[in-house]
């Protein structure tokens, strides 16, 4: 194990990817300049034609996956902030999600793209989003969104190598944050949560850029007697419901975080999923923590006051556990 | 561009062929169409066939194409199977995508046909990844992507010409201008002359009669070679014209005439590319009538085969679509 960041851990893995197989490229707006730092220095290890800067162009680019993609090869997009896949629409929704199905499976389309998204940093609306939720409903691409360094490198790795498009959702703003990761090559598989703490009374279920104050809300409602459960979903696209479901149904009290706003959520769908699977293990209603319906503002209370935070948890937690409010 | 090469007496042949395949493939497309055959819509080229047959002829298995809304003929011309063709708008799972796409999405990626495309300029993002994977090949292939005066207007044609220009990318732009856009003449929507946008990148560009074949022909073989050669990107605005409607069902939907029945009528007699090319080979004594009735009954007949070939087919099971949707392996 190292103690490596968060971006470094996604400038590894698509190191080691670009290292392992000649057709993956990587191209996107100043991914030499790397405002992140997740392909900084990749143009000078692999040179100028495998690490393409590109115009600001993103309904070239997202389509452009695509025709490279079902040519041989593995394009990895950096769409810098993820409200630019909006803008790159047509060439996520109705190209990248549908070449394959249109054409009867005939083509892989082995394409990544990297997004990175979500709040609290003022950034104002526009580079504020959460959209995941919304790429949920294409249903023709994989979404993984990690929450610390070893999955975010395994993820990416995965997702590279898949032979399906994948869009991985990288939280802003967190670069710097350190986690352990394994010395040695390792895959983490897309499709596959994580139970990533064990805990008997209530089952808080999460991902990416909400797992770090999901956690601290179990650290602090162990410390007031409520033993929680902790699930990291890390794929949402497929979705593990078979672990998901199976964390519930222990505890019987179910709190899903998300970043994502409100109406129509990735927590939306997973207290469907829920609800429908694991109804008669459940001892009190879902309860969703997420941001509420409206567009990031600049004005950084107001920003977030509309965004999930350690507090929202717990009173969310607490107002479902046994001796709770809402208690069945 | 070196344009002294022109299309032999075989090759003209072959261009006939590839015309008369494409019109009765649409011919009895639409027949179908009218007699309630087909699961969906169907956009025919009809009179425009000069375009794909000219530039496909220069092509070959490793190079791409991708194309419209309007695609039967890029298909066919490209190397396509017309029983494939056929059987994928009868919606059947013998068709080139297993009954999945239909006519708006037909491709078939072994012969270089990325597919047609329901958006308008869909394709083209599209066509320049794939111009950027024969530029990393590096080993002479290229992508053409067909379009529209419509989808000129789009704005991923302008970032595309950029991105070519600025890489050298393999890629030809070939705008059919079948002068209009779904229901609106081209002139009602559209602002200039559309290769002129190519000219602000520094683009090449060949202006040609689109229902002449032997010039598409003869401007393509110049054209390939400059691409092929390392020399970036080309525009070819062919000016052609859609005899037939935007979409078969058009009548039912459309009451207000965008144009005369008797214009449609004066192309349909004067500047029909297979009647023009028949006479232009009458004229100059290459070939005769018994020719000519030998290759439309040779195409003729690969319709019919085709068509039989369809109707013999079988609708795909009711739960491929989740099947196809993903691979579900990695490399």
């Amino acid at each position: 194990m190292a103690r490596t960041r968060f971006i470094q851990a996604i400038n590894d893995a698509i190191r080691e990817e670009m290292e392992r197989d000649e057709k993956v490229f990587v191209f996107g707006e100043d991914v030499e300049a790397s405002i992140f730092g997740d392909t900084a220095g990749l143009a000078e290890r692999f040179g100028k034609r495998r690490v393409r800067n590109t115009p600001i162009s993103e309904n070239t680019l997202t389509g452009m996956t695509v025709g490279a993609a079902a040519c041989g090869y593995r394009p990895v997009l950096h769409i810098m902030f993820a409200n630019f896949l909006f803008t790159g629409m047509d060439g996520v929704a109705n190209q990248l999600a549908k070449a394959r199905l249109m054409s009867g499976g005939q083509i892989e389309l082995p394409a990544t793209i990297i997004a990175s998204y979500g709040g609290g940093r003022a950034n104002a609306a526009q580079h504020s989003d959460t959209p995941y939720s919304a790429f949920m409903n294409l249903g023709g691409v994989h979404l993984v969104v990690p929450s610390n360094p070893a999955d975010a490198k395994g993820l990416l790795k995965s997702a590279i190598r898949s032979n399906d498009p994948v869009l991985f959702f990288e939280p802003g703003g967190r670069g710097g944050e350190m986690g352990d990761v394994p010395d040695e090559e390792y895959l983490t598989p897309i499709g596959k949560a994580a139970v990533v703490r064990e805990g008997g009374d209530l089952t808080l279920i999460s991902m990416g850029s909400t797992m770090r104050m999901t956690i601290q809300a179990a650290d602090q409602l162990a410390e007031q007697g409520l033993e929680c459960e902790v699930v990291d979903v890390r794929t949402l696209a497929p979705l593990d419901e078979e672990t998901i479901c199976a964390a519930a149904e222990r505890t019987g009290r179910v709190v899903i975080v998300d970043e994502s706003r409100e109406r129509a959520s990735a927590a939306s769908h997973i207290a469907a999923v829920v609800a429908e699977k694991s109804f008669g293990h459940l001892k009190a209603p879902i309860r969703r923590v997420t941001a509420r319906n409206a567009g990031l503002p600049l004005a950084p209370a107001s920003e977030q006051y509309l965004l999930p935070n350690v507090d929202k948890i717990m009173a969310a937690a607490v107002e479902i556990s046994e001796n709770g409010r809402a208690s069945a | 561009m070196s344009k002294n090469l022109s299309p032999d007496v075989s090759e003209c042949l072959e261009l006939l062929k590839t015309m008369h395949v494409i019109r009765y493939a649409e011919e009895q497309l639409g027949d179908d169409f009218a007699a309630g055959k087909l699961p969906g819509g169907v956009h025919l080229s009809i009179g425009q066939e000069a375009v794909p047959a000219g530039i496909c002829a220069h092509l070959t298995d490793r190079d791409q194409v991708s194309s419209t809304h309007r695609g039967h003929g890029h298909f066919l011309a490209k190397g396509g199977e017309p029983r494939h063709l056929i059987a994928e708008i009868y919606g059947k799972e013998e068709g080139c995508c297993r009954g999945m796409g239909g006519s708006l999405h037909v491709a078939d990626y072994s012969k270089g046909i990325i597919g047609a495309n329901g958006i308008v300029g869909g394709g083209i993002p599209v066509a320049t990844g794939a111009a950027l994977a024969n530029h990393l090949d590096d080993d002479g292939s290229m992508t053409v992507v067909f379009f529209g005066d419509g989808a000129s207007n789009q704005g991923v044609l302008q970032e595309s010409m950029n991105f070519a220009a600025l890489w050298k990318l393999p890629l030809l732009y070939v705008c059919e201008n079948n002068q209009f856009g779904q229901f609106s003449p081209t002139a009602t929507v559209t602002a200039g002359v559309i290769s002129d946008r190519a000219k602000a990148f520094d683009i090449p560009v060949e202006v040609v009669d689109g229902n002449d074949v032997r010039a598409v022909w003869q401007t393509m073989a110049g054209v390939a070679e400059h691409i092929r050669s390392g020399k970036g990107p080309v525009f070819i605005e062919a000016h052609t014209y859609r005899i037939r409607n935007h979409f078969e069902r058009e009548h039912l939907v459309i009451k207000t005439p965008y144009r005369t029945e008797e214009e449609v009528e004066k192309m349909r007699r004067e500047r029909d590319p297979i009647k023009m090319l028949q006479e232009w080979l009458k004229d100059e004594n290459l070939a005769d009538e018994a020719t000519f009735q030998s290759i439309d009954e040779d195409a003729r007949a690969l319709v019919d085969e085709a068509v039989a070939f369809g109707d013999a087919g079988t609708p795909p099971p009711l739960d491929v679509g989740e099947k196809y949707q993903f691979v579900g392996t990695s490399s």
